[in-house]
């Protein structure tokens, strides 16, 4: 096992715990914080697979998921403050 | 180069999994979001810093770095916005919270126009 194959496991881990959070989060807003660490955690995976096999293909789709995270995060934030909290399901 | 690479990733890979138990364990959004945003971003760049380092590729190197910079300069963004928008739509913060400096921020309504800030 390598430190790449080693921080792969980790980085299941975390996604694992924070989609837990996703699933329980009480707000909207948990969910979206914890969301927002399980992208981090696949960019960080797609960055170790180019790592792994050598390729630059799964480094575009890095980029890409990059660049989509944020912006989900932004309209997700934009949804938060139009409503309000007791009108929140679970 | 190699060796910097792994010790990087390895850092990298325990910044993760503390901004994944900071996220779960962390009593309010607030808490769970500072647990998730700072920890969370440096240990992606160290993740990717430490992959561009592996790398034999220069566009692949370019881009991971690009990636890092772009995670770097909009994720504290993107937390703020999140942070701000939970306070305002009223999201309680946690009973042994000290200090509120939004406090005097009025909670507006639904119907009110977009907030400037």
């Amino acid at each position: 096992m390598t430190t790449v194959d080693v921080t792969l496991l980790v980085l299941c881990f975390s996604f694992v715990l924070s989609l837990i959070r996703a699933a329980l989060g009480p707000t909207l807003a948990d969910r979206a914080v914890a969301t927002d660490v399980c992208l981090f955690c696949v960019v960080g995976a797609l960055a170790l697979f180019g790592v792994r096999s050598g390729s630059a293909v799964y480094v575009d789709t890095m980029l890409v998921a990059t660049l989509l995270g944020f912006i989900a995060t932004v309209s997700l934030a934009r949804l938060l403050r139009r409503r309000r909290p007791d009108e929140e399901e679970g | 180069m190699t060796v910097v690479g792994d010790v990087m990733i390895g850092l990298g890979g325990l910044l993760m999994v503390l901004a994944g138990l900071g996220i779960l364990r962390l009593p309010d959004v607030f808490s769970r979001m500072h647990a998730g945003t700072k920890a969370a971003s440096l240990g992606l760049a160290l993740i990717l810093g430490g992959s561009a380092l592996h790398m034999q590729q220069l566009p692949a190197v370019v881009k991971l770095l690009a990636a890092l910079v772009f995670q770097f300069v909009t994720s504290p963004v993107a937390a703020h916005v999140i942070g701000r928008g939970a306070y305002v739509s009223g999201i309680p913060l946690w009973e042994g919270t000290l200090v509120d400096e939004l406090a005097g921020l009025d909670p507006e309504d639904p119907s009110s126009p977009e907030p400037s800030d």
